[in-house]
């Protein structure tokens, strides 16, 4: 009798599902990644020109293979939603894994906010005087609150439809890029005669040093792949393989853009749009063309709003979870194993930055919280490879040329402060003076409630010197 | 056309956000805190990654 009655009051176990394969890895990553080329990376050309932004989109490339080479290497060793959280509070310690999920948090959550504004932005191009705040607002509401309600419903639901519109709106580059003829400059393009010895990096060398605020658009989020890592069913294998084939997708996706755009479009003008690929389309005079980009700057935009939901409720989750906040965001749903508490709360959060505040600011506080984890990242894997050297943990990936890749991380991240220093230094100190006063309320007041020897739970060694 | 879909958006995000807070509180209601909060970091690592080198 003792035994049963104890039984019954022993909690069934409740955890994230692992259904995740390696393309809905890729759906993670590139989902939330594609709507940088669909906007944002075009404003590189204001800051130094056409080839400012050519050189920063592989200047940036070089930055993002770095992280996705170290975030591999760590992530399928740390294992755990979270993702560099988890990493951070293994490898650095809690303060930092602290900061680390917040930055996580705010780089998706503004990362959505930007997504839905630029769906209500490019619906309202199209629709004309009647076109309201009220309807611009219902816009952003239903891009939100239908993602989070997808994404409570279920991680597999969610991640394959992302999969598929990823897929359709990467097409549309390609398709637009074989519709322009290429291979024939002068019939469609006229890379020539946008881009001149004259023009091509009107400002000098300061411009392209400028210009590296917005290459972050071409490819942030990619490191969005680690949040998947605890419903991936094999994480050693899949997370390389599905954020490794994702930064090559972006790579030739982003030379694509940059190509077809620079040709169609003068630098001045290409530089303020909100809709380079949609722009583009137009340009080429056929209408199915224009409505194929419409259709899928839609899509990328909504692709990276559902990826995004997605990875900043486990970041929340995972906080929660730990104790770092409390332990009720750290709930999974019994049916669908989503994080739903987490995916809920957030989900006010996210239409009330929609609503007041414009593109150019919510893809700042993106761009920024985002640079403040690369910095992290490149310090952390310094710190993994130190303190557990090769050989003496299993590792599902081993970056080549270490510490290369750490060390030019760490200065494109500098230069890249310098950048937004440049154009958004305000919030630049803001955000940074946030961060600290954050910093200051977990260290004093809210790791007393955490249980120190239960947050870490990688069967590791002791790490080398300790 | 735009407008009348950004009405229809109202709605729709009105009943979605309703079905999850129903949901939520249906949920919360019916199983006990120590169940939803039972998941735990490392499971994986636990389970199939034992990291014998």
């Amino acid at each position: 009798m003792a035994i049963a009655e104890y039984a019954s009051h022993v909690p069934q176990k409740v955890s994230l599902s692992r259904v995740l394969g390696p393309a809905h890895v890729w759906a993670l990553g590139v989902g939330i990644v594609l709507v940088g080329e669909y906007t944002g990376w075009n404003f590189a050309a204001d800051k130094g020109g056409t080839l400012a932004a050519l050189i920063i989109c592989w200047v940036m490339g070089l930055l993002y293979t770095s992280v996705a080479m170290i975030d591999s290497e760590v992530t399928s060793t740390v294992a755990a939603a979270g993702g560099q959280y988890a990493q951070a509070k293994h490898i650095v310690g809690p303060l930092m894994a602290f900061n680390v999920a917040l930055y996580l948090v705010f780089a998706y959550t503004m990362l959505e906010v930007s997504n839905s504004i630029l769906v209500a932005d490019t619906i309202k191009s199209y629709a004309g005087e009647s076109f309201t705040a009220w309807h611009y607002n219902g816009i952003i509401a239903t891009v939100i609150v239908v993602l989070a309600a997808l994404n409570y419903r279920g991680v597999l639901m969610s991640l394959n439809v992302n999969f598929v519109i990823t897929a359709v709106a990467y097409l549309a580059i390609i398709v637009l890029f074989f519709s322009v003829q290429p291979w024939s400059q002068g019939t469609v393009l006229k890379l020539g005669e946008m881009v001149t010895p004259q023009n091509a990096l009107p400002y000098g060398w300061i411009g392209v040093v400028a210009a590296f605020h917005w290459g972050v658009w071409y490819y942030l989020g990619i490191e969005g792949t680690t949040q998947a890592a605890e419903e991936v069913r094999s994480p050693a294998r899949s997370l390389p393989y599905g954020t490794m084939a994702g930064m090559i997708t972006l790579l030739i996706g982003a030379s694509l853009t940059w190509y077809i755009c620079a040709s169609l479009m003068p630098w001045q003008y290409l530089g303020i749009t909100y809709f380079p690929l949609l722009d583009a389309g137009k340009l080429t005079g056929n209408k199915t063309l224009e409505t194929m980009m419409f259709v899928a700057t839609i899509l990328a935009a909504v692709a990276s709003a559902n990826g995004c939901i997605n990875d900043a409720a486990r970041a929340w989750f995972s906080l929660g979870r730990d104790r770092y906040l409390p332990t009720w965001f750290s709930a999974v749903h019994p049916k669908y194993r989503t994080p739903y508490r987490s995916i809920v709360f957030l989900v006010p959060i996210a239409i009330a930055f929609a609503f007041v505040s414009n593109l150019g600011q919510a893809i700042t506080f993106s761009i920024l919280s985002g640079v403040l984890h690369y910095t992290f990242m490149s310090i952390n894997i310094i710190m993994f490879r130190n303190k557990w050297p090769l050989g003496s943990i299993r590792r599902g990936y081993i970056h080549p040329f270490h510490p290369l890749p750490a060390i030019v991380l760490f200065m494109l991240c500098c230069v890249t402060y310098f950048a937004i220093f440049l154009g958004y230094g305000a919030q630049l100190t803001a955000m940074v003076v946030f961060y600290m006063v954050v910093s200051l309320w977990f260290h004093f007041y809210r790791y007393q409630y955490v249980k120190r020897g239960d947050q870490f739970t990688m069967p590791w060694p002791k790490p080398k010197g300790y | 056309m735009w407008n009348t879909l950004a009405n229809v958006g109202w709605a729709v995000s009105a009943a979605f956000a309703l079905w999850m807070l129903y949901d939520l509180f249906k949920i919360d209601s019916t199983y006990d805190e120590a169940t939803l909060t039972s998941s735990r970091e490392g499971e994986i690592e636990a389970v199939s990654e034992k990291h014998k080198v």
